[in-house]
């Protein structure tokens, strides 16, 4: 073969060029991290944050089959229903997240921005801020 | 092998599969069945609408208000869950002949009447639309394809199909219930969301003049079980066999 070191040398740096992103975010602090705003007056949600952040796609496909289909429309967890000041919770985007994280741009976009995630949602569903006040 | 251990064999294979079959059955669906024993249905009163002198929309209005329900002046992408028609129109098999003019021309409301029998779950290929054991006929958005032979089945004209994007044309948009995107299928669903908490639907509870009622027909002491019983009522294309559940009082 011809010119191998210069072919080896082209191709290590088309590789090193290409994944370079990779290597930046896996050795390094990544620059950019979306900035989610939490909602100020509550301190507690039906999960833990961490899973949430891993789970909440998982739950809101699970809730939206148990109450469309199944008509079970309250969320029970350990075994009892779940509450909120006071109120049995509903398995509900709008009636029950919404309520709380009230700034779908602030909290949702930002992040599935940033993924470059499309969830169809808000296709159908309506957020706080799109209704007219 | 002989006879004896091939019917020992085969006798085997078939305990088992009916043990599995069995315990299948006996761990499945736990909680699919909550509403069983009810019926729900609507009685309309016909003559508390005409008193009113057919011009009343509280109904209508409420309804397309509390549901999103987008307003298009082309009566072709019309939206309707509950609407009016002339009586001749709607009721249209009747084979009474000389009826009153007045009535023929008379307004009606008419809305899905979910059917006992109903012909559009039969046909959809997705089951994005079926009967629920208390007798609603449910509709599910996340799965509509739209492929419109439920629109096709439904001999009353109930289902409509956004052939736009309903979105632009909602007059006061709300959080608490979704709209629909183009290309799916939507109808009344007796208010699935208000009677899971226990209220009424919301037509019913915007006529003044409980021209409305609805209830439990399995119920004897329920409502619209006792109006029922005091007159007489008619449905509509009940020879169709598919037992609509909304009685009309005229």
């Amino acid at each position: 073969m011809y010119d191998t070191m210069k072919i080896l040398f082209g191709l290590f740096l088309f590789v090193a060029f290409f994944t370079a992103p990779l290597w930046f975010n896996s050795f390094g602090t990544p620059d950019y991290k979306p900035e989610i705003v939490y909602p100020e007056n509550y301190d507690e949600c039906i999960a833990s944050k961490e899973y949430m952040n891993h789970y909440h796609m998982n739950i809101l496909d699970d809730w939206r089959d148990q109450v469309v289909r199944a008509d079970i429309r309250f969320f029970v967890k350990d075994g009892s229903p779940y509450l909120i000041n006071g109120e049995k919770a509903q398995m509900s985007l709008s009636h029950t997240c919404m309520k709380c994280h009230d700034n779908k741009s602030e909290f949702c976009d930002r992040c599935h921005d940033y993924l470059a995630v499309k969830p169809y949602c808000w296709d159908c569903h309506v957020a706080p801020e799109e209704v007219k006040k | 092998m002989n006879r004896r251990n091939f019917i020992k064999i085969v006798s085997f294979g078939g305990a088992v599969t009916v043990a599995t079959k069995l315990s299948i059955d006996a761990f499945s669906g736990t909680n699919a069945n909550q509403h069983s024993g009810k019926r729900w249905a609507m009685v309309i009163d016909t003559r508390k609408c005409i008193a009113q002198g057919g011009e009343c929309r509280k109904c209508i209005e409420a309804c397309n208000d509390s549901h999103n329900i987008p307003k298009f002046e082309n009566p072709k992408d019309e939206i309707h869950w509950i609407w009016k028609d002339k009586f001749k129109n709607a009721f249209i098999t009747s084979e009474n002949h000389y009826l009153p003019q007045k009535l023929n021309e008379q307004k009606v409301l008419l809305l899905c009447n979910h059917c006992d029998n109903p012909p559009c779950t039969n046909v959809c290929p997705t089951k994005a639309t079926w009967k629920r054991d208390d007798g609603i006929v449910m509709m599910d958005w996340h799965r509509c394809i739209g492929c419109r032979y439920c629109i096709a089945a439904c001999p009353y004209g109930s289902r409509s199909f956004n052939w736009r994007d309903p979105r632009q044309n909602i007059g006061n948009l709300r959080d608490d219930y979704p709209a629909r995107t183009k290309g799916v299928v939507e109808k009344c669903t007796f208010c699935d969301e208000l009677i899971a908490r226990g209220g009424m639907p919301a037509c019913v509870s915007a006529c003044e003049e409980g021209a409305l009622r609805f209830g439990d027909l399995n119920n004897p002491d329920s409502d619209v079980r006792k109006i029922l019983l005091d007159n007489f009522s008619i449905r509509r294309k009940p020879e169709l066999g598919t037992s609509p559940e909304v009685y009309y009082i005229v």
